[in-house]
């Protein structure tokens, strides 16, 4: 089964780390990524840009709306995923707990509707 | 033998099925898909046919193997009519694989079941009802009056976990070693919670819940039997067995609560004691000690203490300090003074009671109060003894208990 994991964190934490710290962070997540990859479980993974860079669009009687910003402000913000292949919700879960996201921020864990 | 004989025959011998067979027919037609709700419609649908067929043709000779294959052919009519697109192995796949079933024995996979029913991700208010549904049976109307839920939330609740396990990829599997203690805490607890529920019934009378008290009892003993080498399911049985055997004694005939001390031995059930104790003995040889088999021991030291005449209260205090260390529960601290109250004095057990009052949790806990309550009447603080009763009785929900509980109140000299 597909899963996403999808990594929440709060925006602010990563600008107040310092260069050393962020290295650190980015070094983390790329050995989390290759430990993914050599367990024949990766499918795909991205970063995303800062909320702040969102817009947020929707359609409603046929006029488009569309806002500057995330969909919900909240302090913690989509920030990246995993996309990954693994047999089961407990599968999923182990790695999700692997996540660095894990420590620092919330991973929700979502079955790939198939 | 008469249609009606015939009939009722048919009856019976579904009735027996479904209640030793359900939870084994139904882990493994959804073991594949996963889709529990989908197999219950399809081994409900079964057991109607078998309720038709059987009166006329007589009952098969594997009741069991006869309602698993009238299942399958029903969860794979349903599984066509909802994907017209699968192909035929797809679907005898996942309708439970046929060549496991041809065989006489159905394999068990009721564990596994309650692994799912329990795993992390379901939501831990709906465990113990799940499991009542799924492995046992039990419809969303009867657990809702049980749980003090009403039908429609609890039914929702239900739909909603049965989702879960479906969509989310919640597998039927036993964890691994490494992960077992964990997950068979959650299996213990929802088992416990089945019990507590069916326990706390507050008149003695409401059948429900004194049911769901044996329906526990039940799924502890297969517990034991399918994880012979766990002793804390042996634990969890034998403090379920010590509890339900004084069930007829706690009360007065007219529902009056008597305590412990004062209950006649005569009304427990021995052959419970009995297996309790047999349940108890069989846990601890495995040399691995755990909250049930603690809770167990205090059981039994009480019933034997009661027997004797003597209750080995220093035991007693002995067991519930390695129940507070293991567990940390304030809870288990509340009965601990009042061991120690027996042991050393009323005014040693109040000392050991306030080491625990800062904790806020217990603000609420009616046997805090009523604990505080009679030992601070025991050291003669009857004032302060009053307002701890009273604060008892306005947090209990059982009206013989509160009764009780008035009556050691009015007993308190001026």
């Amino acid at each position: 089964m597909r899963y996403l994991l999808a990594i929440y964190t709060e925006e602010s934490g990563w600008e107040q780390m310092t260069p050393e710290q962020q290295q650190q962070g980015v070094a983390a997540y790329m050995a989390y990524t290759e430990a993914l990859k050599s367990a024949g479980v990766w499918v795909g993974s991205n970063r995303l840009r800062p909320s702040a860079t969102a817009t947020t669009v929707r359609t409603s009687n046929g006029k488009t709306q569309v806002l500057d910003g995330p969909f919900v402000e909240s302090k913690e913000q989509l920030a990246g995923y995993y996309l990954i292949d693994v047999p089961d919700l407990d599968a999923a879960m182990l790695w999700a707990g692997r996540c660095p996201a894990a420590q620092h921020g919330i991973v929700e864990v979502r079955a790939i509707w198939a | 033998m008469s249609v009606g004989q015939a009939q009722n025959q048919a009856h019976n011998v579904a009735e027996a099925v479904a209640r030793s067979s359900r939870g084994k027919l139904l882990a493994f037609l959804a073991a594949r898909s996963g889709d529990l709700a989908a197999a219950e419609d399809a081994l409900a649908e079964a057991f109607a046919s078998a309720l038709s067929v059987w009166p006329q043709l007589g009952c098969p000779a594997n009741p069991e193997a006869w309602l698993l294959t009238a299942a399958r052919r029903k969860l794979i009519d349903q599984i066509r009519r909802s994907h017209e697109i699968a192909g035929s192995d797809d679907l005898e796949e996942l309708a439970g694989s046929s060549t496991d079933a041809a065989g006489h024995d159905l394999p068990d996979r009721r564990l596994a079941l309650l692994f799912a029913c329990t795993h992390p991700a379901i939501d831990p208010a709906v465990r113990a009802p799940l499991m009542l549904q799924v492995v046992l049976g039990l419809d969303a109307s009867q657990i809702a009056s049980a749980f003090l839920a009403s039908p429609a939330a609890m039914a929702q609740r239900l739909v909603r976990a049965k989702a879960k396990i479906r969509d989310a990829g919640i597998s039927f599997r036993i964890p691994e070693r490494n992960e077992l203690p964990e997950r068979l805490q959650g299996v213990l607890d929802s088992i416990y919670a089945c019990f507590s529920e069916g326990w706390t019934d507050p008149a003695g009378t409401d059948v429900t819940r004194r049911e769901l008290a044996t329906e526990a009892i039940y799924l502890g003993r297969l517990l034991v039997e399918l994880l012979p080498d766990e002793p804390e399911a042996g634990g969890l049985l034998a403090l379920m067995l010590y509890t339900e055997a004084r069930r007829p004694a706690r009360r007065t005939a007219n529902g009056a609560f008597i305590p412990l001390a004062r209950q006649d031995k005569a009304l427990w059930d021995q052959g419970m004691i009995q297996e309790a104790e047999a349940a108890l003995r069989n846990a601890v040889r495995a040399g691995k000690i755990g909250r049930y088999q603690l809770e167990a021991a205090i059981q039994s030291a009480h019933i034997e203490g009661a027997r004797a005449g003597a209750v080995p209260w220093a035991a007693i205090v002995g067991l519930y300090d390695a129940l507070v260390q293991l567990t940390g529960s304030p809870v288990a601290s509340i009965n601990r003074a009042l061991a120690v109250a027996e042991v050393e004095g009323a005014a040693t057990g109040l000392a050991a009671l306030n080491a625990v009052s800062a904790d806020r949790r217990l603000d609420a806990y009616q046997p805090y109060w009523a604990a505080r309550a009679s030992l601070l009447a025991r050291t003669g603080f009857y004032d302060e003894a009053r307002r701890a009763y009273q604060l008892a009785i306005g947090l209990e929900r059982d009206p013989a208990i509160r009764e009780y509980l008035n009556r050691c109140c009015e007993d308190l000299p001026c």
